[in-house]
């Protein structure tokens, strides 16, 4: 059970791999996305995207700075303007 | 025929030449990659902004309120020209088939009766329009101190013709820049960008009901703006790759016609030189046989 993530600044495709949950700071609101949810596209705000590798496990930090994110059947795409100091 | 210092004053000059486009091609070939490899890690970004495009702009009808960028003015009649080009010489015919293709552009546009305008980016490009078309270049924007285009510079140049389009300074913008396909090709490249051509035959696999969150139109007017600034960031990118790989290319010929050049000057003097010396000896000979 994984979810396709990707993480793509303007500059250089940032991330891709296969994670259990990434909570998305949307516009209106954070959600939480797992595998096969629903397609969804939205705008983010400025704040941290958190991805958990593992169910439980700590979650790793991204701040980003706008940006869009979009869940397909494929798996989710955020497309963030910028990325503050990724590390 | 030329004198023996005359000749040795040209080889050294032209070795001088030589040894200018050799560092001018070595410096192209190392900025090349790295040039190309920011041009290559900025695609997927592109290609997945354009994918959602697509697929959001199929899936919206087109009203009143429906953002310009996608909608357009809905005139047609005055265009901007955005020309891309480099700052620097040096690169071979890199400027001039930009310069070129919009020249072509501007030329059947005008022959339709529409009104033409340039928005400069890069100096390159400056002098040749100008010349042909004169008074119509609206605005210039600098990019010699840009060493390594960024987002924020297209953004730039984004929000700026965002401004010029709501002030209603031109109806259609249309992209010239050169394509990097390899150091030895480069494709100069027409691309409508205002308003955003929409891909007629996308809306037949987008329909998946996606939630749209806040709103589709709130969605596109961000998405806009940010779709036009990425074509100008690749613009900017492709633009840079393609300069340095068409500089390495100028520059390599070069080198190898002043070398050529150096081979034949040399022999050319070697033989006068053969020349003189054996007519002095023919004359000290024969004036040693006339005692």
């Amino acid at each position: 059970m994984a979810l396709n993530f990707e993480l793509v600044t303007p500059e250089k495709l940032l991330r891709s791999e296969e994670v259990h949950m990434v909570v998305v700071p949307g516009s209106e609101g954070d959600f939480g996305v797992l595998e096969r949810h629903a397609p969804v596209m939205s705008t983010i705000r400025d704040g941290a995207i958190q991805i958990y590798a593992t169910p439980g496990a700590t979650p790793e930090m991204i701040k980003v700075e706008g940006g869009f994110a979009e869940v397909n059947d494929k798996g989710l795409t955020i497309l963030a303007e910028k990325v503050v100091d990724e590390d | 025929m030329a004198s023996l210092k005359e000749l040795k004053d040209r080889i050294s000059s032209v070795k001088s030449t030589q040894k200018i486009t050799k560092a001018k091609q070595m410096v192209a070939a190392a900025k090349l990659r790295k040039a190309q490899a920011a041009a290559e890690a900025a695609r997927p970004y592109a290609e997945r902004l354009e994918t959602v495009m697509s697929s959001l702009a199929s899936g919206v009808s087109i009203s009143k309120d429906t953002p310009k960028l996608l909608a357009g003015t809905g005139k047609n009649q005055k265009h901007l020209l955005v020309v891309a080009t480099s700052d620097r010489g040096l690169c071979g015919a890199f400027n001039a088939n930009i310069v070129k293709e919009a020249r072509i552009h501007a030329d059947k546009l005008k022959a339709e009766g529409k009104d033409v305008e340039f928005y400069l980016v890069g100096k390159k490009g400056k002098p040749v329009i100008n010349r042909v078309y004169p008074g119509s270049i609206r605005h210039h924007f600098d990019t010699s101190e840009i060493k390594n285009p960024e987002y924020d510079d297209a953004k730039e140049i984004a929000e700026d013709l965002v401004a010029r389009l709501e002030k209603g300074d031109f109806d259609v913008a249309w992209l010239f820049y050169s394509k990097f396909k390899s150091a030895l090709v480069q494709e100069p490249q027409t691309q409508q960008i205002i308003p955003v051509p929409v891909d007629e035959n996308a809306d037949a696999n987008s329909k998946v009901a996606v939630e749209y969150e806040p709103d589709e139109e709130e969605i596109l007017s961000e998405l806009l703006p940010r779709n036009l600034s990425i074509q100008l960031f690749r613009a900017l990118l492709e633009n840079s790759a393609s300069e340095q790989g068409a500089s390495m290319t100028a520059m390599d010929n070069a080198t190898r016609n002043a070398g050529d050049l150096i081979e034949k000057l040399t022999i050319i003097y070697n033989r006068s030189r053969q020349a003189a010396i054996t007519t002095e000896l023919v004359e000290i000979i024969s004036g040693a046989e006339a005692l």
